[in-house]
């Protein structure tokens, strides 16, 4: 590229001396202006984003809270407290980080059951949708780290929980926990390492959404008929169109957030976390936040320790095993007559799941916990392979355009296999 | 060598001999790679030590006497050793029937402590060194949360015979901290070092002088 003169639209000399230099203007044109994005995107794709916009969100505002807080066991409790009472715009900087963190994994979870719907993981996508699931962890680990650091009875007793976890392990187990904590139990070293992480994390989502854009940028946006783009006939510039349907979801979604931080600013949170930590009393019952209570009730639900923490864990796995799990090769659900109700099969069972983690392991509980534990890996290990098989997929249309100006509708079946791939 | 020989052609397989056997270049190329991840682990140690415990934490852990003239019959008293809960129980006669009934001992999963989870001389029917004393380390083996002390019959359950019960999921445990079956915790509860310094003394962190040198390390799951 060197020696090439700047191509981009500008009449000012000095961008133009710049961007010959440093070519950002030109990059912002050809990735942001210009970037061509199928024409028939709709709101769940705004999702993305949107949760960029969120990551940019909790670094800002954990950046002030860092200049209060003190990761110390003793000063800990109180400096959140100092920050809430005597920080100008404290108890503000705290509730939107607090509610952030909540409203993060909810646009996640919503672009990554997007993701699942219209089979936006399939080839070519594959080390998209991979790198996407590695940001999903990243963000538990954060948020773990992040919900220790006030250091309420729930932020200690949580990470007793999660730090045990390792203990699972075989030989190794103890070591390795000793090593995570810092001590034979939770401890001003634990906190304070926890402080230092949660402030590293952030930064390799950073790189690691960096990773996941340009493997977007390879093949582009899936889009809800699952299609591949044949031409400039179904495609839009992002911007106007994308950057104003973006904007116009961020403000629906600041309304909703700001209804929380305002109006109701602990809803998601639990109480006990406003009492210090303890390490003489354990809480009558442990929640994790609200995010992570699938993952828990799988946990719960296995009444062995190792196998317990693997199912938790491969919860999460599994999901770097989708493209190949699905053997359909239609993307979009609209086309999979079978499928798109098994997808909401999973959905209903995620929630199950989501209600059997908050409830103490009894009764009904622990019957529910065990069949939708089993439904989960049921669905993405039997059903998916299987539907991919037996099921006969609706004809696909022969392009985006074609379908959106409604000028053909169904085209035979014989060429489905080329709108496919 | 040989494996190099019929491996691909590394890095500067223009310079090698083309003969598929490994030239100077291979071996310098693997050599060099040798080295510097070598260098690379060596920079790597000292960060990864860095986090574990120090030697303040270490020294933290040094033991602790405690005056049982103080613990009821019945009662249970926590201290903390190596900042973690140390349960003392002085059991009644009633208590220490339970731990010898069958339809205690058929519960359990463990009844006989056959794994390490306490000293070989608190491997007994007691888990102790005097049936009345119980001593454990209070950290459930499932996911580290301190089981409730629940002594009185039926108290968590019908038939329950007394013992301990975890809040957070649920572990069961029985009056010598033995662990019940079908529970999420694998293991027994912990038995620490310790050794009566006088009949109403004890010393947590110590062993007896002829019970060998067992430590927190030697057991299996804290």
């Amino acid at each position: 590229m060197s020696g090439t003169p700047s191509t981009v639209r500008t009449n000012s000399r000095l961008i133009r001396w710049i961007d010959t230099r440093l070519p950002l203007f030109s990059f912002a044109q050809d990735s942001v202006l210009d970037y061509p994005e199928p024409r028939n995107l709709s709101y769940w794709w705004n999702f993305g984003s949107l949760a960029g916009i969120m990551l940019l969100i909790m670094i800002g505002t954990g950046v002030f809270l860092a200049m209060q807080y003190t990761p110390n066991t003793d000063l800990a409790f109180d400096s959140v407290e100092r920050l809430m009472r005597d920080v100008n715009y404290g108890w503000l900087l705290r509730y939107i980080h607090m509610n952030g963190a909540s409203f993060f994994f909810i646009i996640v979870y919503i672009h990554i059951f997007r993701g699942v719907y219209f089979g936006s993981y399939k080839e070519p996508r594959e080390l998209l949708w991979m790198l996407g699931v590695v940001i999903l962890l990243l963000m538990m680990a954060t948020a773990f780290f992040g919900y220790v650091l006030p250091w309420g009875q729930m932020s200690y007793w949580g990470a007793t929980v999660i730090t045990n976890l390792f203990t699972a392990i075989p030989v190794v187990g103890n070591p390795i926990h000793t090593w995570l904590l810092g001590g034979f139990s939770l401890g001003n070293p634990t906190l304070n390492r926890f402080f230092s992480l949660h402030y590293l994390l952030p930064f390799i989502i950073v790189g690691v959404v960096g990773l996941h854009l340009i493997a977007l940028r390879q093949h582009g946006s899936n889009n809800p008929l699952g299609i591949a783009v044949k031409g400039p006939q179904d495609e839009i510039p992002f911007h106007p169109y994308y950057t104003l349907k973006d904007m116009f979801g961020l403000g629906v979604f600041l309304i909703i957030f700001a209804i929380f931080i305002f109006e109701m600013p602990n809803v998601l949170g639990d109480p006990a976390n406003y009492i210090q930590a303890n390490p003489l009393q354990t809480p009558s019952e442990i929640v994790p936040e609200w995010y992570l209570l699938p993952f828990y009730a799988i946990l719960r639900s296995i009444p062995d320790k190792l196998i317990g923490v693997l199912a938790m864990f491969g919860a999460i796995f599994v999901l770097f095993l989708l493209p190949w799990l699905d053997t359909s090769r239609v993307r979009s659900s609209y086309f999979r007559p079978i499928y798109k109700w098994v997808f909401w099969l999973l959905v209903i069972d995620v929630f199950a799941l989501g209600t059997v983690g908050a409830h103490r392991p009894e009764g009904a509980y622990i019957v529910i916990g065990r069949i939708a534990t089993f439904y989960y890996f049921f669905h993405f290990i039997i059903l998916l392979p299987l539907i991919g098989w037996f099921e006969r997929p609706l004809p696909l249309p022969e392009s985006i355009s074609a379908a959106v100006t409604k000028k053909s509708v169904a085209v035979p079946a014989a060429t489905e296999r080329r709108a496919v791939s | 060598m040989t494996e190099l020989a019929h491996g691909k052609p590394v890095a500067g397989a223009a310079l090698s001999n083309g003969h598929g056997e490994a030239s100077r270049r291979d071996f310098l190329t693997v050599a060099s790679g040798a080295i510097a991840a070598i260098g690379v682990a060596c920079v790597a140690w000292p960060l990864i030590d860095s986090m574990n415990p120090s030697a303040d934490v270490l020294a933290a852990g040094a033991p602790v006497d405690i005056d049982l003239t103080h613990v009821q019959p019945g009662q249970q008293i926590v201290v903390l050793w190596r900042s973690s809960p140390i349960f003392i129980v002085n059991r009644t006669p009633d208590l220490l029937k339970t731990l010898q009934d069958p339809k205690d001992l058929a519960l359990l999963s463990d009844p006989d402590s056959s794994v390490m989870q306490q000293p070989a001389y608190a491997q007994n029917w007691h888990r102790s060194i005097q049936p009345q004393f119980l001593v454990l380390v209070g950290i459930c083996t499932h996911l580290g949360c301190i089981p409730g002390f629940m002594p009185q019959a039926n108290s968590v359950a019908p038939g329950w015979l007394g013992g301990y019960f975890c809040p957070c999921h649920g572990s069961r445990y029985d009056l010598a901290g033995r662990v019940y079956s079908g529970v999420p915790a694998p293991y027994n509860l912990p038995v620490p070092p310790y050794r009566f310094t006088t009949k109403t003394m004890i010393r947590i962190g110590e062993n007896p002088p002829d019970g060998g040198d067992f430590g927190l390390d030697s057991i299996v799951q804290i």
